[in-house]
């Protein structure tokens, strides 16, 4: 710990942990110089386009392809056919099932891919997909994820219809995916029977999409001569990528290169292997020549990962005071056409069993079922760790409604329900461990700061005068940091993290890690993680990521796991590097390693001003004068295995406004305060709590992807999908606490993707508080003008006087 | 399809380019003229990240046709630092955290480039609607509003 003004500027001079410094990667973005998948451009290289089904469910009674081969400039046209014989007509998803590469017989979701084109460039292969002539005939869609297991639904999974397991377990009807259960049944069952109080609602989280303002897409480049495959792609996780391609084609990894460049924006839309990808690899070894895939933004929203599609039913037994006794939840999931979520393997619900959040529950019980439905496959974390977006959701609100039964008020109930903060770590009925928090403390900040009694009194006064205006409360509590590998595994993969970091003779830094930024400035942030652990200035480390050539393996940045893993894989490593620094300060010092003191970024003698190495003056050495029997060189690699996830929270707070003429409603004001542990950039912080509160914002006031009784898609562009503009969206306040996770080596614990789970259940729990008064408990998201209106409107309070 | 030769004022440098009639500008900025600071985030030009400056104004390059460019001038992110100096929008989007992926940031760069011109010392919310046909996915909008108005500060004639 550096005490002494001389420390002190030492210590500013490495801006390592803590410090608000500005970003390494913004250079090359704000002058045009950033190297995204559309950017790249190789010799020879040729454009790949969809045949799409514009229908929801039916088959494929032909495929005529000669129109379209006729274009000149047109190279080839593939189909399910073509792929057959190569097995590379389906696909193995992250969940266990296997999801068609090109509509085999049948397609099961509009806008499937049913056929490849590839021409000399878009336009032309644009206009191929158009000649491309296929014959349906249609089905009878299923929509409703309700009536997917009733006895007369369609069956849409020809293919798996006889089998009883698509990869998670016994299923009882053909469009049955899983059932998932975890908790105790019987004593929720009791605690839900002998309750004073019990309260239930139905509450949907619609389907929506994570829309990152860079679609998905690749350069595949197969060299012949070599038999290398190189593939530039969009996506959060390149060494899985290039894992299933592997599988997939038969090449050996080591022949396999996967870089992800600069990546527009992920937010989970960019975890999943898509046909897109497949088919242009596939194309590029057919033609021996580059393929560019890139989708345009109505396939992005209508093939490419969705997320949530939750139909919840919540259950909590409480005593008169307020005290829970248990919860229950039951989910009806609808997963689309191919369960294709992504997420750990071997959880089908993902964390959602996170869901007794920041309170003390006795007793839980979660069951979840997954269906298939005629809609485009896909589902994963939208900014959340696999489902914690839901849970959190799920509980919140059931706070908010256990708090009206009783009539006590919203921040009153959850002080009272509260796990202490003497009580960490502490064991929920569902079976995690919370590692730390101080949920009382982050309440109070929040309360205090915005003078919350004051505005209980404001809305009363309001109310009678027949104004809404509503406040959201809000105190969640994450899981984040897949995560310990005997939890969690992609495809049998454990979800550690990786950091490979070498130090220079000039003390210059070089590191790798298998996570890859979208955005997060992992070039800035972990360079500080270095430089706080080597003592080495930020401004000569170099971070690189996303080559699966040179970098070592990881899972991949989603689920907030960068800082959590990665993180913590460099601080490791970066100790082993310092460990290994610390015997050659002895050597060169001619001292015991045990004489030594680490001081920012040197090694003293204990008691002898003047005796000490820097560890520039180490890293010369390591190439030259090692001691005895040690092998030169300053460089190390981890692989950090989680002892457990990580637990960020939060409190928020929204006060919003609702004209009753309109239902418009006006976020007036929005207080976040996160505890994310140790920070290592608060600017970065700062940026990303922003980011994640506007796309809180987003899906609670609009967005949704809604399909008609056929299975069309009614909003797939960014005309009718919402996304908020400048003018919508609300100013934001942030505040923080700092509980350090206590099994972290840094104490952090991931932030970019609170924000987002915190502030959507918060603007529900302002919107419904609005009329909490009129006897509304619950209202669905989303939360558009029109349908508050609707609501205005039943309640009978748009009538002018 | 016939093709035909246009030329155009591209970041002050004359440039010569064969096009078919119905290819965008901004197809033919980044693909044959190698300009890919200008990106596309939707081409239904709802999202402004293709928005370049032609002819004294902000256009959404994904809806015009290269074709009419004919004659005319475009100034992209690429032309936007003059002789090796950022521009200080440039340096405002650096010190204020006004990016994170930066997939948005050369339309938000060309568009509040204009919209300085147009309104050099602009309140929040004019900066707000002045700017409302760019969308971004990751910043929440206030570190770039932040920029914009330290860089009219920056601007301001002294
Ligand atoms: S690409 Fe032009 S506005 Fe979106
Ligand atoms: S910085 Fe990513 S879209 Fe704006």
């Amino acid at each position: 710990m550096a005490t002494t003004a001389e420390e002190l500027d030492r210590q500013a001079l490495l801006e390592g942990i803590g410090c608000s410094r500005k970003r390494k990667e913004d250079p090359r973005f704000i002058q045009g110089k950033g190297n995204y998948v559309d950017d790249v451009k190789l010799p020879g290289m040729v454009y790949a386009d969809m045949v799409r089904s514009p229908y929801a469910h039916a088959r494929i009674k032909s495929i005529n392809k000669e129109k379209a081969l006729a274009l000149p400039g047109v190279l080839a046209v593939l189909t399910a056919e073509d792929l057959k014989p190569l097995k590379l007509h389906w696909m193995p998803t992250l969940a266990g099932d296997v999801q068609a590469v090109l509509a085999d017989e049948k397609v099961h979701f509009q806008y499937q891919e049913v056929a490849v084109v590839v021409a000399t460039d878009r336009y032309i292969a644009a206009d191929a997909t158009e000649l491309v002539e296929v014959e349906y005939e249609a089905l009878p869609a299923l929509v409703d994820p309700h009536k997917a297991l009733d006895a007369d639904a369609p069956i849409l999974r020809e293919d798996v219809k006889e089998k009883d397991n698509v990869g998670q377990g016994p299923r009882k009807h053909p469009n049955h995916i899983f059932s998932w259960e975890v908790g105790d049944r019987d004593t929720t069952q009791s605690a839900l029977d002998t309750a004073e109080v019990v309260v239930k609602q139905d509450m949907l989280y619609p389907r929506v999409h994570p829309s990152p303002l860079e679609t998905c897409g690749c350069v595949a480049s197969f060299d012949k001569v070599k038999g290398q495959l190189t593939v530039y792609i969009t996506s959060q996780a390149p060494h899985i990528v290039r894992t299933v391609v592997s599988i997939l084609s038969g090449v050996a990894e080591s022949k396999i290169r996967i870089i992800s460049p600069d990546i527009g924006g992920g937010f989970g839309n960019k975890v999943g292997v898509y046909p897109g990808y497949v088919t242009a690899i596939v194309a590029s070894i057919v033609l021996g020549t580059p393929v560019k895939w890139i989708e345009d933004r109505i396939e992005n929203i209508s093939t490419t990962a969705w997320a949530r599609d939750y139909h919840m039913t919540g259950e909590l037994a409480a005593d008169i005071s307020g005290r829970i006794k248990g919860l229950r939840v039951n989910v009806l999931a609808d997963h689309g056409a191919f369960n294709s979520h992504a997420q750990p393997t071997k959880w089908p619900a993902g964390l959602f069993s996170i869901c007794t959040g920041s309170y003390d529950i006795p007793t839980a019980h979660v069951k979840v079922d997954g269906v298939y439905t005629n809609k485009s496959p896909g589902g994963v974390a939208y900014r959340c760790s696999f489902r914690v977006t839901e849970a959190v959701y799920l509980i919140e609100r059931m706070m908010d409604i256990l708090a009206q039964k009783l009539n006590i008020d919203k921040a009153e109930i959850r002080r009272r329900n509260f796990i202490k903060a003497d009580a960490f770590p502490y064991k929920t009925a569902l079976g995690w461990e919370v590692d730390s928090g101080n949920y009382q403390a982050a309440l109070a900040k929040v309360l205090d700061a915005v003078h919350y009694d004051d505005l209980r009194k404001e809305q009363a006064e309001k109310r009678s005068r027949g104004e809404l205006m509503g406040i959201g409360l809000v105190t969640f509590t994450e899981i984040v940091g897949a995560g310990p590998s005997k939890a969690c595994d992609v495809l049998g993969v454990g979800m550690f993290e990786s950091a490979e970091i070498r130090v220079h003779p000039t003390g210059s830094v070089i590191a790798r890690m298998g996570t890859i930024s979208t955005g997060q400035a992992h070039q800035t942030t972990y360079a500080q993680i270095i430089a706080t652990e080597l003592g080495l200035p930020s401004e000569d480390i170099q971070i690189e990521e996303g080559d699966t050539d040179t970098a070592p393996y990881g899972l991949g940045t989603y689920g907030s796991r960068s800082t959590p893993v990665g993180g913590a894989a460099t601080a490791v490593a970066a100790r082993k590097i310092r460990a290994k620094a610390q015997k050659i300060a002895a050597h060169l010092l001619e001292v015991s390693e045990a004489d030594l003191d680490w001081d920012v970024d040197r090694f003293k003698v204990k008691g002898v001003p003047g005796q000490e190495k820097t560890m520039k003056e180490i890293a010369w050495a390591a190439y030259n004068n090692v001691p005895d029997g040690m092998e030169m060189g300053l460089e190390a690699v981890d692989y950090y295995d989680p002892p457990n996830f990580t637990y960020p929270f939060g409190a928020y707070l929204c006060v919003v406004d609702i004209d009753k003429l309109t239902g418009e409603t006006k976020v007036r004001r929005f207080y976040a305060l996160d505890d994310c542990g140790t920070r290592i950039n608060p600017m970065i912080i700062e940026g990303q709590i922003h980011g994640g509160l506007t796309e809180g914002f987003a899906v609670a006031m609009g967005q949704e992807m809604p399909y008609d009784a056929e299975g069309n898609l009614l909003g797939n562009t960014f005309m009718d999908y919402f996304i908020p503009t400048f003018v919508e969206t609300p100013h934001w306040e942030t505040d923080y606490t700092v509980t350090p996770s206590p099994h972290h080596p840094l104490g952090a614990k991931g932030v970019a993707e609170s924000p987002h789970v915190g502030s959507i259940p918060c603007f529900t729990s302002a919107i419904v508080d609005a009329f909490a008064h009129l006897g509304v408990t619950h209202m669905d998201m989303p939360h558009s003008a029109y349908r508050v209106w609707q609501k205005i409107h039943e309640l009978g309070l748009d009538k002018q006087a | 399809m016939a093709k035909k030769l246009i030329a155009f004022k591209l970041n002050n440098q004359p440039v010569e380019v064969l096009i078919e009639a119905r290819e965008l500008l901004v197809h033919v900025l980044r693909e044959q003229l190698a300009q890919t600071g200008t990106h596309i985030g939707c081409e239904t030009s709802h999202c402004g990240a293709c928005t370049v400056d032609f002819n004294g104004e902000s256009v959404k390059s994904c809806t015009v046709l290269a074709i009419q460019a004919n004659g005319g001038e475009v100034l992209t992110v690429e032309g936007l630092a003059q002789n090796g100096t950022l521009h200080p929008l440039q340096e405002a989007f650096m010190q204020d955290h006004g990016l994170q992926c930066g997939f948005c940031t050369p339309g938000m760069l060309m568009r509040s480039f204009r919209f300085l011109q147009e309104n050099p010392d602009p309140t929040e919310e004019e900066i707000r609607s002045g700017m409302a046909g760019n969308l971004c996915r990751c910043t929440g909008y206030q570190n770039i509003v932040k920029a914009v108005k330290s860089a009219a500060a920056k601007m301001q004639p002294a």
